[in-house]
Formats: structure tokens, C-alpha cells, sequence
């Protein structure tokens, strides 16, 4: 064994050099990605923040580019690795988790259904608009009175004499519902039916009468996000509305799957932009004349900060070289979406207290990375539910009720 | 309509550049990309050929250690191959040398309608090259090409200049650079990316383009570098104190750089 000297020097953005872990292809995606979020989102996300808004023709400059169920094969859809999806989700919520939750509902929660158990004349009719940008999907399984238990849900869905599926309910905190062409309505079967109470999937055209999709204000979280609520007010569809390849919660909960796996990249992303903006920020911010990133109380919370970010990141490239590999299990999502959104959350308070004052304005990204995080840790299943999950795997006691 | 398009794969420049004492040249043993000046090249070539209807863009390149992450780049924008000389006789080649080799490696690229190259490049920058390169095939050269138009067997250029432009035409085939910033580079799309990594790279040595190996590299060097100095650090800017004429004063200085 020879003995070299260790080199002294690291990429401060990049410290356990993670970079090398990736291929040629995957780091030009990535770099792809992230010259678009600093061409198209950044210059402008602050203000939609400020604004309440995500501006639907952003949808179609994502689709040209391939984000828009990039992981999905056919169909117009760019058939990447799922770690490609991941790195693109790192990239997307490093400018802002509305940008992030915009595709995974698109890809992760409209699309995937439909590829995954559509018939065939489902996914030719949607899918290839849905990747362009030109169609919006939406995901509708939240209610009013059912969140973390979503096989309580109330919604209905009756087939009549004619073959014709009728829809009753309502859905609450959809992500794009009030921009939406398409939605995926989860709805509980009638007991006494074929399908014997089981909950299905439903592609409803959003243009359908008796469908409505009044959007939800006053947040202070994911502002550059549309939320809405779904009035599902006797929709009727046509017995080829219904998804027919699944039955039961599997269903959605494969969906949710996909995009937790996708938030466990994206949170990285918010995390290393908070990180970033601290480390930038303490470097020229000068108190008792000296520059504030000199201050040892100031260095400890960058190097913690820094050290959470390599973390997580390597926490999600292993979930997505195992997800690539076909081996990732459930429990094993539910680690990297409920540490990674934890880190971040730590990660942006952490760095809004070294931007002092500046912290909290929107001029700067980490008060808005920050406020959206709460939403994030709250989508997709709760930290607590993650919680739960893991709990149950480990001990093989189920705690949920 | 086939488009030849040169482009240079640099060090990043984000990231500090070292000079090699020995040698008083730029590393260039790193990962290189492809260099921004070239990525209008690129675009402006993809235009043409679908304006045209038919037809590809193909890639020469030189570069040392059979590098291709900037091919790549532009591979994953639409080009459909490249032609790259990689062949460590070439270390040290100067603008002319250089040129030399793209001349080959552009009549090996197949029949070409047009060659693109960029004004100049953004590490060595002698904005020499396109030149050499058309004198060396013995193809008509126009420089700064804000916009380029096909008609029948002639090429209109707009070629900017310091008060406007002015309208050029020459017979194809030529040799035409474009100026940086005249047209938005499209993003590689992931479909174009993940394509990109079964594009064909023709890799190919000096011998292979049938050049004699002394006649580039150190050996064929016209010009030798003699001497690297630290460049003197910037002066200090100048100061306008506002008198409530400092606009003038600001005016003026900006109608003196012929900036406005
Ligand atoms: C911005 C935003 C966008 C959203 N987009 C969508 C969308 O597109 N589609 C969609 O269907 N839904 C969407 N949601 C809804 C989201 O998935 C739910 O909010 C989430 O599942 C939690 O449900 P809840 O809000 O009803 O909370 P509840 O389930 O009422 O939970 C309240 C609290 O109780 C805790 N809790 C619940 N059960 C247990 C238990 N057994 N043990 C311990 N603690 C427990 C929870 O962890 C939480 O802390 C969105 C939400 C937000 C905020
Ligand atoms: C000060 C100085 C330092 C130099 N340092 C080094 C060094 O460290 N190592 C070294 O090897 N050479 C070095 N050179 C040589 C220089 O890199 C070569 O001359 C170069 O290949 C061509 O010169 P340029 O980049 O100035 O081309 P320019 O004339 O500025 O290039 C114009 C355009 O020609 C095309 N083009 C140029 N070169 C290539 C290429 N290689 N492949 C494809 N297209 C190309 C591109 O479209 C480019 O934008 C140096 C030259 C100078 C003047």
C-alpha cells in the first residue's frame, strides 16, 4: 500500500464528493434540470410565492423537457431510471417544493395510475398530452374527514343500470385540482356490487357536469401551489371511466409510493438551497467587523447543516439505485421521505436563523422553503404515519389504531 | 441540408482554471464540457436543418483524452454524431495546428452544405480558427453571423457589426462563426439525453485523418509560449459623484465605449 498524502480540499456544496456517484447521463440530466429551475423558476418563484400562484404554462415548458412522468415508459413519456427521477426532483424543489409537488402529481400521482392500471384506450386518450404539458392531472384522495386513514373515505361511486359510473363526494388539499383536464378520483364501490365495496380509481375529465374544483386560499405553505377542493356532485362517466386494473387501496397507495420516493430527492434539494443561501449569506455578512460565517456558533450550524445535506443525499441515491434495481421495499420509502423532509425542515430553520432579519422575507429563499416544508411534511403521509409504518416493520406490531 | 458544426470541449469555467508551469498551458486533465460559445453553433445549425426538412448535424470536435461529456451535451440537443480527434501528438497544438485538424476531421464528417464555428472560444480565444479552417479547405468565410438563411445554393448572413449589421451572401459550401447570444440554446431533453448515449462518436487519430504527427502538437507549433505572467490586478473603477450632472457624466463615459 502506498501512502499519498489525503488531499486538504472539498467542494463546500459537495463535500463527501456524491457527485462521483452518478453516471455521465444522469449528472447532464441533473445539470439539464438545474440551468432550467435557475433560467425559468428562480427568477420568478418568489413572486408567485408572493402571488398565491403556479402559473399553468409552466406545464408545457416541463413537458418539452421531459419531466412530466419522465420515469414511465411510452406514451410520450421520457422512460429515465428512477434515480434520474429522483435527481430531477432534487433539482425542481431546490427552487421550490410547488414546482416539485407539480410534477410528482403529475407523473407520480395522475400519470402513474394510468399507466400502471389503465386499459389501453385510457392511457392513449391521456398519457401522451399529460407528458407533453398540454393536458393537467390532478389526484384526489384526500376528504375532508379522511386524511391519514384514507380507506375511511366517503366518496361513492354507483354503477347504474346502464354501465354508467355515478361520483359523490368531495376531496380536499388537491394539489392542481382547479387547473386540472384530468382527474383521478379514488372512490368507494358499492357494497353490494361486483366490486363488493372496494375503493376504485376513476379518470374524470374535469369538464364533466356536476364536477367542480373551488380552490383553496389563505395558505402559508407551498404558495407557489394550486390547492383545491373536488365537489363531486352526481358525476356521471362512462363504464370505461373506471381504471380497471386495480382494486382496493393498493391502488392509490402505489401511487403515493412513487412520489414519496420522489420527495425523499426533492426535500434534499429545498435543504441544500436553505444550506446553500446560509453559507452565501454568513460569508459577507460582517458583525463585530468580522464576516459572520467566522464565528464558531455560526460555523457549527453550517457544518451540521452541511452534513444533513450529504446525508440525505445519500440516503436518496440509495433508495433510488435500489428502486432502479427493483428491490425497494415499502418501510424503505417511508424512511426516505420521512427523514429526508425531517432534515430539511431542520436544515431551513437552522438557516433562517443565520439570515437574522433577512431571514424572513421572501427576498431570500429559506423562509419560503421553510413554510413550504410544513406542507411537505405533511403530504404524503404524515412524519407520524411514516412513523407508524417503520414501527410496524421493525417490531411487527401495528400501532395505527 | 447537412450542417457541420465545430465545437470545443473546455475546462468548466466555474471552476478555477490552473496553468501548467511546464508546459505554461491550461489543464485541461479534467472533466471538460462543451463550451457555452459553441452551444449557439449548435442551435443555429438544429434551426437550418429543420427549416431545411432534412438533413443532420454533426459534431467535430478536439479534445484530449478521448473526452466526450461536452459530444454528449450536444449529442442530447439533437445533433446525430460527431467526429472527435483525440491523439496525445496533438498536446500543445497552437490555432493554426489546430485548425489543421478540424479541416480533416470536417471533410471526414461527410459532405457538408455549412460549417459552424463560434466567433471564438472561451478558454483560448484567438478567434482565429474559423478562418484557418476555411482557407485550409479552400471555403468562403463570413464571421459573425447574427442569423443565417438558406437560399438555394447561397447562404444570407446577417454579420454584426459595431453599429448594426450588414447583410452577406456566399456560396455553401462555407465556412460560416456565429456570434454568442444570437440565438436561446434549446435544453437537452431527456429523451434527446438518454438517445444521446448510442449516438455514433467517431474517434479518430492524427494518423487516421492522415496527417503527419509533426506537423501539429509541440512539434508543428508555429508559436511557442515563452513566458506566463500574473495578470496586473484590476484598477480600481472610476467614482461619478452626483453633482446632479452625474448622468451626463455616466452618458458620455458609455457613448466613449460605443456601449450606447
Ligand atoms: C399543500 C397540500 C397539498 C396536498 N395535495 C394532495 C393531493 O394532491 N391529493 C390528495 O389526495 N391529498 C393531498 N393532500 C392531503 C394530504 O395528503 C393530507 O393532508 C395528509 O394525508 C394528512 O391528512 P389530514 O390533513 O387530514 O390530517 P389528519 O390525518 O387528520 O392528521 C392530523 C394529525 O394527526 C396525526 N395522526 C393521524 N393518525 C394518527 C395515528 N394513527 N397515530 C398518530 N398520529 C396520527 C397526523 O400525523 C397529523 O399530525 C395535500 C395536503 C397539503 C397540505
Ligand atoms: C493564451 C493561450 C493559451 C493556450 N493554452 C492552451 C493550453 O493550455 N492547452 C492547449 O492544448 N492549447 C492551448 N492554447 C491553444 C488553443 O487552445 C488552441 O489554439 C485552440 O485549440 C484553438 O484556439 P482558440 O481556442 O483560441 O480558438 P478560437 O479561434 O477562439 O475558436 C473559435 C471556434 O473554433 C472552434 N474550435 C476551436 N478549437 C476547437 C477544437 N479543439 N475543437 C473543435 N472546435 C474548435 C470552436 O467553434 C471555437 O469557438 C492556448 C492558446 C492561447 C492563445
Amino acid at each position: 500500500m502506498t501512502h499519498q498524502p489525503l488531499s486538504q480540499s472539498v467542494d463546500p456544496r459537495d463535500v463527501l464528493a456524491t457527485d462521483a456517484l452518478l453516471t455521465d447521463e444522469e449528472r447532464l440530466l441533473r445539470d439539464t434540470v438545474r440551468q432550467f429551475v435557475g433560467d425559468r423558476i428562480l427568477p420568478e418563484v418568489g413572486a408567485w410565492f408572493d402571488a398565491g400562484t403556479f402559473p399553468r404554462e409552466m406545464a408545457k415548458e416541463f413537458g418539452a423537457l421531459g419531466l412530466l412522468g419522465m420515469h414511465l415508459d411510452g406514451y410520450g413519456c421520457a422512460g429515465t431510471s428512477a434515480t434520474a427521477y429522483g435527481l430531477a426532483c432534487t433539482e425542481l424543489e431546490a427552487g421550490d417544493s410547488g414546482a416539485r409537488s407539480f410534477v410528482s402529481v403529475q407523473g407520480s400521482l395522475a400519470m402513474f395510475p394510468i399507466h400502471a392500471f389503465g386499459s389501453e384506450e385510457q392511457k392513449q386518450e391521456w398519457l401522451p398530452g399529460m407528458a407533453a404539458g398540454e393536458l393537467v392531472g390532478c389526484f384526489g384522495l384526500t376528504e375532508p374527514d379522511s386524511g391519514s386513514d384514507p380507506g375511511s373515505m366517503r366518496t361513492t361511486a354507483r354503477q347504474d343500470a346502464s354501465g354508467d359510473w355515478v361520483l359523490n363526494g368531495s376531496k380536499m388539499w388537491i394539489t392542481n385540482g382547479s387547473i386540472a383536464d384530468v382527474a383521478v378520483v379514488w372512490a368507494r364501490t358499492d357494497p353490494d356490487g361486483p366490486d363488493a365495496g372496494a375503493v376504485r380509481g376513476f379518470v374524470v375529465p374535469t369538464a364533466t357536469p356536476g364536477f367542480s374544483a373551488p380552490e383553496i386560499h389563505r395558505k402559508v405553505s407551498l404558495r407557489a401551489s394550486v390547492t383545491s377542493e373536488l365537489v363531486l356532485d352526481d358525476v356521471r362517466l362512462p363504464a370505461g371511466a373506471a381504471l380497471p386494473g386495480v382494486r382496493g387501496m393498493r391502488g392509490p397507495l402505489s401511487c403515493l409510493n412513487e412520489a414519496r420516493f420522489g420527495i425523499s430527492f426533492g426535500a434534499v434539494g429545498a435543504a441544500r438551497a436553505c444550506y446553500e443561501a446560509a453559507l452565501a449569506y454568513a460569508s459577507e455578512r460582517v458583525q463585530f467587523e468580522r464576516p459572520i460565517a467566522s464565528f464558531q456558533l455560526t460555523q457549527k450550524k453550517l457544518v451540521d447543516m452541511m452534513t444533513r445535506v450529504q446525508q440525505g443525499t445519500l440516503l436518496a441515491l440509495h433508495l433510488g439505485r435500489m428502486k432502479d434495481a427493483g428491490t425497494l421495499a415499502t418501510p424503505q420509502v417511508s424512511f426516505g421521505k420521512r427523514e429526508n423532509v425531517r432534515m430539511a425542515l431542520e436544515v431551513a430553520r437552522e438557516a433562517r436563523s443565520v439570515l437574522g432579519a433577512n431571514g424572513i422575507t421572501t427576498e431570500y429563499p429559506v423562509i419560503r422553503h421553510m413554510n413550504n416544508l410544513e406542507s411537505v411534511f405533511t403530504y404524503e403521509g404524515t412524519t407520524e404515519i411514516h412513523t407508524l409504518i417503520l414501527g410496524q416493520a421493525i417490531t411487527g406490531l401495528p400501532a395505527f389504531g | 441540408m447537412n450542417v457541420v458544426v465545430c465545437v470545443k470541449q473546455i475546462p468548466d469555467p466555474a471552476d478555477p482554471g490552473a496553468l501548467d508551469p511546464s508546459t505554461k498551458t491550461l489543464k485541461r486533465d479534467g472533466k471538460l464540457i462543451l463550451d457555452e460559445s459553441d452551444s449557439y453553433g449548435v442551435e443555429m445549425a438544429l434551426q437550418l436543418v429543420d427549416a431545411a426538412g432534412g438533413g443532420e448535424v454533426t459534431l467535430v470536435s478536439m479534445a484530449p483524452n478521448s473526452e466526450v461529456g461536452g459530444l454528449r451535451t450536444a449529442l442530447a440537443m439533437g445533433a446525430a454524431k460527431a467526429v472527435l480527434v483525440s491523439d496525445d501528438a496533438l498536446k500543445g497544438s497552437d490555432a493554426l495546428g489546430t485548425s489543421k485538424v478540424l479541416a480533416k476531421a470536417i471533410e471526414r464528417a461527410g459532405a457538408a452544405d455549412l460549417i459552424l464555428t463560434a466567433t471564438e472560444s472561451s478558454d483560448g480565444y484567438t478567434g482565429t480558427v474559423p478562418e484557418m479552417v476555411a482557407e485550409l479547405m479552400g471555403l468562403p468565410s463570413v464571421t459573425f453571423a447574427k442569423s443565417i438563411t438558406i437560399d438555394g445554393g447561397a447562404a444570407k448572413v446577417q454579420r454584426q457589426t459595431e453599429a448594426g449589421y450588414d447583410d452577406v451572401e456566399c456560396p455553401l459550401p462555407a465556412v460560416v462563426s456565429v456570434t454568442a447570444g444570437v440565438v436561446e440554446p434549446r435544453y437537452p431533453s431527456f429523451k434527446g439525453i438518454m438517445a444521446a448515449k448510442s449516438k455514433p462518436v467517431d474517434e479518430v487519430t492524427v494518423a487516421d485523418l492522415g496527417i503527419d504527427a509533426g506537423a501539429v502538437g509541440w512539434a508543428g507549433g508555429g508559436q511557442e509560449i515563452v513566458e506566463v505572467a500574473e495578470a496586473e490586478a484590476r484598477e480600481a473603477g472610476t467614482i461619478v459623484e452626483d453633482d446632479g450632472e452625474g448622468f451626463q457624466k455616466v452618458v458620455d463615459y458609455l457613448s466613449e465605449l460605443k456601449v450606447i
